[in-house]
């Protein structure tokens, strides 16, 4: 569960993959449903007698109640808090014993279990999974202490950070009504009134067959899993329908804001603009040519950003920018750098602005833009490599309103991006008045002297 | 019991093939077309400890460098050679070794190999890169100066490792990189980058034959031999009183540790065992029951056995809220103390060695991660055979073992504790 760092682009958040490699040696994925609704995906890999099992709802912080933000992370972790049938720790116990390993993440859309196994313990593994789909017991006796663990987890990982913290603001300044303003952990008062009703009442709500997706990958065929898949999820009852995802949309941005955050514990300053711009579900092809403007604009060492930020101005040390499409609704486009010594952030701020005034008039050359499509291509190819990676992009484009043909397709559609697109794509959305900018900036410490 | 033993693949060894080229280049490569892709990864003998301490950094700047030029490209060049053929090479180093991975679509095998063998051979360390590349990891510094994770390991390591090279960061500090000159880069890079102690694995879609016309075309100009300075075996520093960093921040992060057992020691499979049963990465592990499921202390609590060519370190961790700091120390010390005295249960025992075998398994499911293990092995000494007699050797330890064991290395004394925050009561 990790809230957007622009400063760590890895950890951004989830890319699109392709089922078929350039060169057609793709793996064979196949979907489908059960009877109650719960949907299937099978991604074959032979290479290992290992499976990797996840379970993903449709449901994320972007769906908390008002007032009631982290509510879908903490029910992540009340999820192995036992049910009727296992008490808890029966289930993670098994899964160990088994030799297998297990997590669980939410983000801004979807929430998702997992467990990494043998082949042959994949029918047992989903006989748990299907009953604490629907099986959860919860007292406040186990309720309480995680509580506190949330908590722990927020100090651990916002409280004590101030580029955690600016990240915070940032996002709540982009989203003035939508709730991916709202951190994926929720607000600390928020979670402290957090208790067993609200946990169960969010469960009862999203945690039912129609909401669900069964994601295999790894040394398994289609019918061996829906089989399994048949003895397990499928003896739980159908809903009837499943639930709607209601979220109060974002208007049109008209001004450009700026965030800012000085600590006397940042000793390096930093930058990040965060633009308003269309997902995958909501931009369609404007989406591509987004994603080939991140990596064209901000992927990498042969990157405009850091060919004119860093190797020629020699104003920063690093820079880059990187599109979370990733996502039900509109989203972010982020642009970020860090100033070399005695460098302003201001300095700094009017630099990125020059280049992405570039990127938005004049055209790719061919050999950059080229490059680019490559780089993300290939990234397809390299994903086929592991089968958790896969089942992850999967996962999360399902849960984001796109379908398997989709990813499927995301090669071709990379492919047929052209210099035109590129530049109009930035044109149309790369508007300060769509943006906020975040300053990190150090501050001296009350009764100190150091600037 | 059978559940497991019905993972066990026929033998993985027997996947691994010894390549030797004809300049006599070693490799072993598991070779597998599914995915039209080569994963290579490296390591050569070295590595930090070999940093004069006025010069600490210097080996992991030098690697950072290795690609930041080569041959007749200087940086841009060689970055935009690499991403038009969408090719990734990277180079590290830690406390023993410099090493380097490598990954490519087969289709461009060749040239991968090509620009692997200028960045090795004739990296060029051009005075605009030197200090860019200085300044990017000084600005790391700084991003890291208040960070409570950085600022616990390193305080914990520097108590832990006085005098001795481990006690240096990897990366060095401002000061160090500072006085490093194109003349430090270079005598780094003579000294490890030679062709005595390489370790090399590959796997993908590569034949032997092949392999072994690139093996010599990447690494055959190497130098057969380097200098490198003998490093000094170490213990981890008797404990005592915690040492607390002042940070104002509403939670503390506590490091603990003692001497580990070493990787060729004959107790060390059962280390590994015991550290699994106190704070290994599962729900069950008793630091994990105790600090976070009953008592709500922390979010994170581990515990981990860490092995080094001179030294061995069993450490652990966890972040509290700084009211609550002493009760989760005391907590991970009573827990320590009583695996200590009394050792794991039976059950315990049995479900440690059952994770423990069954989840190899998953530590070779990417072509990275096996050719990452392969290396591994061949730099601790192993050979192919320990693929498929490593689980026989956690099976092997017994209740008396881990006993034994769990004495000597978690009676060890008092923890060496570092705290980063405000902690109350400390």
């Amino acid at each position: 569960m990790s809230p957007a760092a622009p400063l760590s682009p890895s950890a951004l958040g989830l890319n699109l993959a392709a089922s078929e490699g350039t060169t057609g040696t793709g793996p064979n994925i196949r979907t489908g449903r059960l009877a109650n609704g719960l949907e299937i995906v099978v991604i074959p890999d032979h290479r290992a007698p290992v499976v990797t099992h996840m379970v993903w709802y449709r449901n994320g912080s972007a769906d908390d109640p008002v007032g009631k933000s982290g509510i879908a992370h903490f029910l992540e972790h009340l999820m192995f808090k036992g049910t009727a049938t296992h008490p808890q720790g029966r289930f993670s116990e098994t899964v160990a014993e088994l030799g297998g390993q297990e997590n669980a993440f939410t983000s801004n859309d979807y929430t998702a279990y997992f467990q990494r196994i043998a082949k042959e313990h994949l029918g047992t593994l989903m006989g748990f999974e299907a009953d604490r789909m629907t099986g959860l017991v919860l007292s406040d006796a186990v309720v309480d202490p995680e509580r506190d663990v949330v908590l722990e987890e927020r100090r651990m990982r916002t409280d004590t950070d101030p580029s955690q913290q600016l990240s915070e603001a940032v996002q709540a300044t982009l989203f003035s009504s939508h709730p991916y303003g709202k951190p994926i952990i929720g607000w600390k008062h928020e979670i402290e009134t957090l208790d067993r009703r609200d946990a169960l009442a969010y469960y009862s709500r999203f945690y039912t067959p129609e909401n669900a997706i069964l994601i295999v990958a790894g040394d398994v065929d289609f019918d061996e899993v829906k089989r399994l898949a048949e003895d397990s999820y499928g003896r739980i009852e159908a809903r009837g329908e499943a639930p709607v995802r209601r979220r109060p949309q974002e208007p049109p941005p008209h001004a450009h804001r700026l965030v800012t955050l000085a600590d006397p514990k940042v000793e390096q300053p930093s930058a990040q603009r965060v633009y308003l711009v269309p997902s995958y579900r909501t931009g369609g092809r404007d989406a591509m040519a987004l994603e080939v403007l991140a990596h064209h604009l901000g992927g990498g060492q042969t990157s405009m950003l850091y060919r004119a930020l860093v190797l020629e101005q020699r104003i920063a040390v690093a820079a880059g920018a990187y599109y979370m499409g990733t996502s039900l609704d509109d989203t972010r486009f982020y642009v970020w750098a860090m100033p070399g010594e005695g460098v302003t952030l201001e300095a700094l701020d009017a630099a990125v602005d020059g280049v992405v005034a570039e990127v938005a008039t004049t055209l790719a050359e061919a050999g950059d833009l080229a490059r680019a499509k490559t780089r993300l291509i290939a990234d397809a190819v390299y994903a086929q490599d592991s089968q958790a990676t896969l089942a992850r992009w999967y996962g999360a484009a399902l849960t984001t309103g796109l379908t398997a043909e989709d990813v499927a397709g995301w090669p071709d559609g990379i492919e047929a991006v052209t210099a035109e697109d590129v530049r109009d794509a930035a044109a149309a959305w790369l508007s300060k008045k769509r943006a906020v900018t975040g300053f990190l900036l150090p501050e001296a410490e009350p009764g100190s002297d150091a600037a | 019991m059978t559940a497991y033993a019905a993972t066990q693949p026929v033998s993985r060894a027997a996947t691994v093939q010894k390549v030797r080229s004809p300049g006599g280049i070693e490799a072993w490569l598991v070779e597998d077309y599914a995915v039209p892709l080569v994963a290579v990864d490296f390591s050569f003998k070295g590595g930090a400890a070999q940093d004069p301490t006025a010069k600490a950094g210097v080996a992991a700047m030098m690697a950072s460098l290795l690609d930041e030029g080569a041959g007749d490209m200087d940086s841009e060049h060689f970055h935009r050679a690499l991403d038009d053929r969408a090719i990734e090479i990277s180079f590290g180093a830690d406390r023993d070794a410099v090493s380097g991975r490598l990954k490519t679509l087969s289709r461009s095998v060749d040239e991968a190999f090509d620009l692997l063998r200028l960045a090795m051979t004739s990296p060029r360390f051009d005075a605009d890169a030197v200090d860019r590349v200085r300044a990017q990891i000084t600005a790391g510094f700084r991003r890291e100066a208040k960070d409570p994770d950085a600022l616990a390991g390193r305080g914990w390591r520097e108590a832990a490792f006085p005098g001795h090279p481990y006690g240096l960061a990897v990366r060095g500090t401002a000061e160090t990189l500072a006085g490093v000159g194109r003349g430090d880069l270079v005598e780094a890079y003579r000294g490890a980058l030679v062709r005595r102690d390489l370790k090399i694995a590959v796997v993908g879609a590569i034949d032997a034959a092949k392999l072994g016309g690139l093996l010599d075309r990447a690494f055959g100009d190497l130098p057969a031999t380097g200098d490198l300075v003998a490093v000094a075996p170490v213990l981890v520093a008797a404990g005592g009183r915690p040492q607390v960093i002042d940070l104002d921040i509403p939670q503390s992060t506590i490091r603990f540790g003692l001497p580990g057992i070493p990787r060729r020691d004959p107790d060390h499979m059962a280390a590994v065992v015991v550290n699994h049963i106190l704070g290994g990465g599962v729900f069950s592990a008793r630091l994990f029951r105790e600090v976070r499921e009953k008592r709500g202390l922390a979010y994170s609590v581990y515990s981990h056995l860490s092995t080094f060519e001179r030294t061995a370190i069993f450490g652990g961790g966890t972040s509290t809220k700084n009211e609550r700091a002493k009760e989760s120390l005391d907590v991970i010390g009573q827990q320590i103390d009583e695996l200590a005295t009394d050792g794991p249960t039976e059950e315990e025992l049995d479900k440690a060695k059952k994770f423990l075998t069954g989840s190899y398994a998953l530590r070779f499911d990417t072509s990275l991660k096996i050719a990452s293990q392969l290396v591994n092995l061949q730099t601790e000494g192993f050979d192919v055979a320990y693929l498929d007699e490593r689980n026989g050797m956690i099976e092997a330890v017994t209740l008396a073992d881990a006993k034994r064991v769990g004495a000597r290395m978690l009676g060890a004394g008092p923890l060496l504790v570092t705290v980063v925050g405000r902690p109350e009561g400390l």
